[in-house]
Formats: structure tokens, C-alpha cells, sequence
């Protein structure tokens, strides 16, 4: 059956409160999942104060801060810290999103922090993303054609053509559509998700691409396809505005038309 | 085992079962049938049924067309009920065995029960 309670060894206990900060007007309490694989200890959730009269407007600069100056043991994932590599995606204040474009000022009381829903956490904030990956390389996400490339220039696509891949490629493969989807929760280990989905939907929408049955093939199956259930918890969630939802709608089409 | 598999291997698993639109449409489908139908059941309770005595009931069945989409109610409302009941178990039930008892199980209920209701109708329209 689908787990509803967190095993024993998952349970989040009560973290401490690692520091004070005195003598500052603008302080903001974050709390933070920490586990350490290392220790046979729960996770739990340490409170950390950061003043922001002296840090960057993102939850990800309140994060490097701790890092740097309180808790050089907090472990998390960043990289170009603006919205473009989806290395920084974690649970925040109660959604998926990048640490980097969040701003502090928009979350009302503590901040608090988790790593990626329903994933295995390999430390602290950073959670395994190996499945989420090979299920991303199982849909082949490469132009493939038949005809052989044009010896002296690339293969040409119309404006119009080129328009249909908008809300497509902009996906930055962050993990928090997917992580956010309950049918990823419950059946992740065959149901592809939502990010995937859309990236399959654009080599499927692509003009150049010759293996548009094949692709579709692929995915029609009741698990790999079939368990979205339209609860556009992957639209309300993406970092990128973009539309998971509408792309799996769009596959559902083509394989209906096609019958 | 399970352990020396590599990621790719787990997700590639039996390939696609290249199935579940027709279940897609067949549910949108009976969704779709299912908007007029009821109507017409909801309206025919309010104004009829609960009025009428048993005479005037059987009298009912038996004219026109209310036995037909009386049927077409029981099969499209069952056969809707059976794709969204699919649904939940194939979501929520992970134990192998434990599916399959399930989804047979649950077929075969599905398909008796509609089978009985048909006849009712039908026994009392044909008035055998």
C-alpha cells in the first residue's frame, strides 16, 4: 500500500537552535532538515537565525550565509544561483522550488526548509536524484532522425515549428514538478512524472525529430503514462512557470488521435 | 538482486505495455454519456418515481423508452465506476498478488452485478 506515515527511522524529531543573533533589527528564524547518513540519529530540524540586514534577498544566499559563517556542516546543492542550472531545488515553506529565485521576504514567520519530497535523502538537503535521471535518459532526450543530417548546414525548422517547443525547453530538470506529484509519491518507480514527461513531449513536439511514433510507443503504458491524473500539482509548483500538466495533456491527444 | 541492477535497467523494466488509452477514452466517454443520463434519472426520481406506486412504476418501465436508458444508465454508470475503482487500486495497491486478487475480484462483481440489474430491468419491462 502506498505509505502514508514516515517509517520510525524517518520521523523528524526536534532539532536545537544552533544560534542567537543579538543586537540585530531584521532576524529571520530558518529551519532546516538535517540528516546525516553517517549517524544512526532521526532527521530533525535545526533553527537557525539569520540577520538580513546582512544577506542577499533569496533563501539561497540565507543558506550559503549559514554555511559560511554558523553551520559549515549544512549540505545542500547550488550552483548558478539564477534559476537556470535546477541544481538548488528543495522543499520551501511548504513548495518545491529553487532556493535561488525565492525570496526571503515573500515567506511569512520561520522559514523552513526541506530537501525534494518522497526521495531518499543522501544528506541534509540534498536527495538522490539516480531514478528521476535514468527514467530522463530512458526517453532518449536527443533529436533522432532517419534521414541522414544535410552534409554542409543543420537541419532547418520554421518559426512556427520552433514556436511549439516554447514552455518546453525552458525546463531546467529541477525534480520539483515531479517530487510534488503525488502519483510520482506512490507509483515513482514505473510512472515517469511530470518533468519527464514534458521533456519526452518536447522531442515529440519537435519538427525535425523522425521518431514520433516510436516515442509515443514508449510511453503508452498505464503506469509509465497513464498515472497522471491531472492534479496539477506539477503547474503550481514549477520554478520556470512552465505547464507539465498541459504537455502529458498533449501526449494523451496524439495517441488518441492516432488510434 | 535487486541491488546489482543498474537505474536504466529498473526503468526500461518490461518496456511499454503500449495499452491504457482506450481506457482513457472509454472513461471520458461514459463520463460524457453519463451527464444526460443522469439527468434524466435525477429528474425521473423528483418527479416520478418517488410519487408513484408500484403499479404505476412497472407501468413506467414498460413505456417507451425509460427501460432503454434505464440500461444504458447501469452500463455506462458500472462500466465508469469499474475504469475509476481500476484506477485507485492500480495507484494505491502495490503488493503484486495482492493487485491482481483485486482487479480480477473486482471484474467479476462488476460484471455480475450489471448483469442482475439488467435483467431486472428487463424482467419488469417485458413483464416475464
Amino acid at each position: 500500500m502506498a505509505q502514508f506515515t514516515l517509517p520510525a527511522n524517518s520521523v523528524i524529531k526536534k532539532g536545537k537552535a544552533v544560534n542567537k543573533v543579538e543586537a540585530a533589527k531584521n532576524v529571520k528564524k530558518f529551519m532546516i532538515y538535517r540528516w546525516n547518513p553517517e549517524t544512526e540519529e532521526n532527521p530533525r530540524l535545526d533553527t537557525y537565525e539569520v540577520d538580513l540586514d546582512n544577506c542577499g534577498p533569496m533563501v539561497l544566499d540565507a543558506l550559503i550565509k549559514i554555511k559560511d559563517e554558523i553551520d559549515s556542516t549544512l549540505t545542500f546543492r547550488r550552483s548558478c544561483r539564477e534559476g537556470i542550472c535546477g541544481s538548488c531545488s528543495m522543499n520551501i515553506d511548504g513548495t518545491n522550488t529553487l532556493a535561488c529565485t525565492k525570496p526571503i521576504e515573500d515567506i511569512k514567520g520561520a522559514v523552513k526548509v526541506y530537501p525534494l519530497p518522497h526521495t531518499d535523502v543522501v544528506k541534509d538537503l540534498v536527495p538522490d536524484l539516480t531514478h528521476f535521471f535514468a527514467q530522463y535518459a530512458a526517453i532518449e532526450p536527443w533529436l533522432q532522425t532517419q534521414t541522414p543530417p544535410p552534409p554542409d548546414r543543420e537541419m532547418l525548422q520554421s518559426k512556427q515549428d520552433w514556436a511549439l517547443l516554447n514552455g518546453l525547453y525552458e525546463c531546467i530538470l529541477c525534480a520539483c514538478c515531479s517530487t510534488s506529484c503525488p502519483s510520482y509519491w506512490w507509483n515513482g518507480d514505473r510512472f515517469l512524472g511530470p518533468a519527464i514527461l514534458l521533456q519526452a513531449y518536447r522531442w515529440i513536439a519537435d519538427s525535425r525529430d523522425e521518431m514520433t511514433g516510436e516515442r509515443l510507443d514508449n510511453l503508452e503504458d498505464p503506469f509509465r503514462l497513464y498515472r497522471c491524473h491531472t492534479i496539477m500539482n506539477c503547474t503550481n509548483t514549477c520554478p520556470k512557470q512552465l505547464n507539465p500538466a498541459k504537455a502529458i495533456v498533449e501526449i494523451k491527444k496524439m495517441l488518441v488521435q492516432r488510434r | 538482486m535487486e541491488k546489482f541492477r543498474t537505474p536504466l535497467s529498473r526503468v526500461r523494466l518490461w518496456g511499454s505495455a503500449k495499452a491504457g488509452s482506450g481506457l482513457f477514452v472509454a472513461q471520458r466517454l461514459t463520463a460524457i454519456a453519463l451527464v444526460p443520463i443522469s439527468l434524466w434519472f435525477v429528474a425521473s426520481v423528483i418527479f416520478f418515481i418517488v410519487k408513484a406506486d408500484h403499479a404505476a412504476l412497472v407501468a413506467w418501465l414498460q413505456s417507451s423508452w425509460n427501460a432503454e436508458i434505464l440500461i444504458l444508465l447501469i452500463l455506462a454508470m458500472f462500466y465508469h465506476g469499474y475504469l475509476g475503482v481500476h484506477e485507485v487500486v492500480e495507484d494505491y495497491v502495490h503488493h503484486e498478488v495482492v493487485k491482481a486478487i483485486t482487479l480480477v475480484s473486482m471484474k467479476f462483481v462488476i460484471i455480475a452485478i450489471t448483469v442482475a440489474s439488467v435483467l431486472a430491468v428487463l424482467r419488469i419491462a417485458l413483464g416475464t
